[in-house]
């Protein structure tokens, strides 16, 4: 199966290294306690490389947000080892290693588009802003062709853009790592088409490294190197396929057969699972 | 026969009624503040008529039940009492209003802060709000004298509540999804306050000072009657006294006068600071 060939990163991801991104190890979460308790992970290792874009897919319920949270610092995992750079995630939190988008879009309602941009400098490590390593919100918003709207409301925007606003939001701060959780999944599929290929040439300009969990198969094949099938409830990893597609990815592939037959190839995993 | 011609000249003269007031509604715009304004108003006067027509026609004596011309006729006479005694109890009532709202505001900040602050004295906090102020008022007259003190007191913390309980809930109804961001770009427990849990309790905060502004009347009025020599309190119960009702129902729309100002203000206020839909989720 080819990979993909990665054209030189512009920014932020550091050469020279096909170092793990991320390695988890053994993770395992359990929620709550006694006669209540669900476990939702159980036994996880995954490696994602530097620059690789990795989806999660499986059933509703199945823990693979739940396993992007371990990752982002969210939840803590109750077994196993979760590194980033070789970094515990609470380390590599504070450090700005990586950014995450949620289905909503989460933006300030009470603040201009540029404000929402500019939050990841308000807050935490400050110092960031100043240091070569991020960029300029207005900069990131023209990565995501909304650099028009940096007064607007968020109320004045389409959920489409909105999305890309958190987008932008995401980048400014230049993470090597961008965790999405299932970032279009609210999004009519027009929207969500343009959405997937606007993400893929960021994804390749900025060589960064994506963990991408979407409950949508063909946008886990069209988007991503590497897909991982998870299992139903407690989660462990079903299969993990290597997507076979050219690396210039348009929207004309979306209707492409070879993505169609690693759908069904990834439905058949879910079935086992 | 005839029977039915009476019956249909009748109906044709209610129809023609009812015709007349379409026409009258018809002339007003179809939607906005000034149409509310202008059927609200229509409402209102066609209930003045009929209280005007009652007391003209039964010949009620104006000491019961005053008439709206001798309700005007009063405030002509009293204007300038009324507005000399109004002034202490706008006095009373804006500064109980500050006080009551800055330390309900600044007890919810430190709720949130601190949750066992929280857990400790909230319940505490409900406990006394069920206690009747009229009740408070005059262990608050015995502790802080005849001046001003007792009735910013009573109009202090008959706001107190409202706005504690509203920035409470204000303060802790934050989206998760936002704390969940703040949680990953690191930020600390003030700086989640300052950029999200600040402008998400706003909007609460606002519809409690909406209702404390309209309280802190009431409270400054209840203080005075436990004891003072001005104020529209004072004056609603010595015209109690001289039996002059007419005064009684100048008086009356003079403190709710009072009141609807300091809505209005306050709804302006709302209008600046909120400038999105506190509704919408984003």
């Amino acid at each position: 199966m080819n990979r993909v060939v990665q054209p030189k990163p512009e920014y932020w991801a550091e050469a020279g290294s096909a170092a793990s991104a991320i390695q988890l190890a053994g993770i395992n979460v359990t929620f709550g306690s006694g006669n209540k308790k669900v476990e939702a992970i159980a036994n996880i290792d995954l490696n994602v490389s530097q620059g690789e874009f990795v989806s999660l897919i499986g059933h509703s319920g199945c823990g693979k947000s739940t396993l992007l949270r371990v990752i982002a610092d969210i939840i803590k995992p109750t077994r196993g080892s979760a590194l980033i750079y070789g970094e515990s995630p609470d380390m590599a939190r504070r450090a700005r290693t990586f950014s995450m988008v949620f289905q909503q879009s989460v933006l300030m309602p009470w603040s201009t588009v540029l404000e929402n941009v500019r939050l990841p400098f308000k807050v935490g490590s400050r110092n960031l802003q100043s240091s070569s390593q991020a960029m300029d919100a207005v900069e990131a918003l023209r990565l995501v062709e909304l650099d028009g709207f940096a007064t607007a409301k968020p109320a004045e925007l389409s959920g489409g853009m909105r999305q890309r606003v958190a987008i932008a939001r995401a980048l400014v701060t230049k993470p090597r790592i961008l965790l999405m959780d299932e970032p279009f999944g609210a999004l009519d599929e027009l929207v969500r088409d343009t959405l997937n290929v606007e993400l893929l040439k960021i994804w390749r300009k900025a060589g960064t490294t994506i963990v991408f969990v979407t409950h949508s198969l063909h946008e886990a094949v069209f988007l991503s190197q590497r897909v991982v099938v998870m299992s139903r409830r407690p989660s462990h990893i079903e299969g993990i396929m290597e997507v076979d597609l050219p690396s210039e990815r348009t929207l004309d592939l979306k209707d492409d057969p070879r993505i169609g037959a690693q759908v069904a190839q990834l439905r058949s995993m879910l079935d086992a699972g | 026969m005839n029977q039915d011609v009476v019956n249909i000249a009748g109906q044709s003269e209610t129809a023609t009624g009812v015709r007349l007031v379409h026409r009258i509604t018809r002339l007003l715009p179809d939607e906005g503040p000034l149409r509310v304004a202008l059927m609200g108003g229509i409402g209102l006067s066609s209930i003045v008529v009929f209280w005007q027509l009652v007391c003209s026609v039964f010949g009620i004596p104006h000491y019961l039940v005053p008439s709206p011309i001798d309700v005007v006729e009063a405030i002509r006479r009293d204007w300038a009492l009324l507005a000399s005694n109004a002034v202490p109890t706008i006095t009373e009532a804006f500064l109980g209003f500050l006080i009551g709202n800055f330390v309900a505001i600044a007890v919810a900040i430190s709720f949130v802060y601190n949750k066992i602050i929280q857990e400790m004295y909230y319940p505490g906090a409900i406990l006394i709000k069920t206690i009747p102020i009229v009740a408070i008022a005059p262990v608050l007259k015995i502790m802080l004298g005849n001046g001003i003190e007792p009735k910013v007191a009573v109009a202090a913390l008959i706001c107190f509540f409202p706005t504690l309980v509203n920035a409470v809930r204000g303060f802790t109804a934050v989206s998760p999804n936002l704390l969940e961001l703040m949680h990953v770009l690191s930020a600390s427990k003030t700086e989640v306050f300052r950029y999200v849990r600040l402008y998400g309790a706003l909007p609460y905060v606002f519809s409690a000072l909406k209702i404390s502004v309209t309280m802190c009347v009431l409270g400054a009025i209840v203080g005075e009657w436990i004891g003072a020599n001005k104020g529209i309190g004072y004056v609603l119960i010595q015209s109690m006294y001289d039996f002059d009702t007419p005064r009684l129902f100048a008086t009356i729309l003079t403190a709710s006068g009072i009141a609807i100002a300091g809505f209005a203000i306050v709804s302006v206020l709302e209008k600046l600071v909120i400038t999105w839909d506190p509704g919408e989720t984003v």
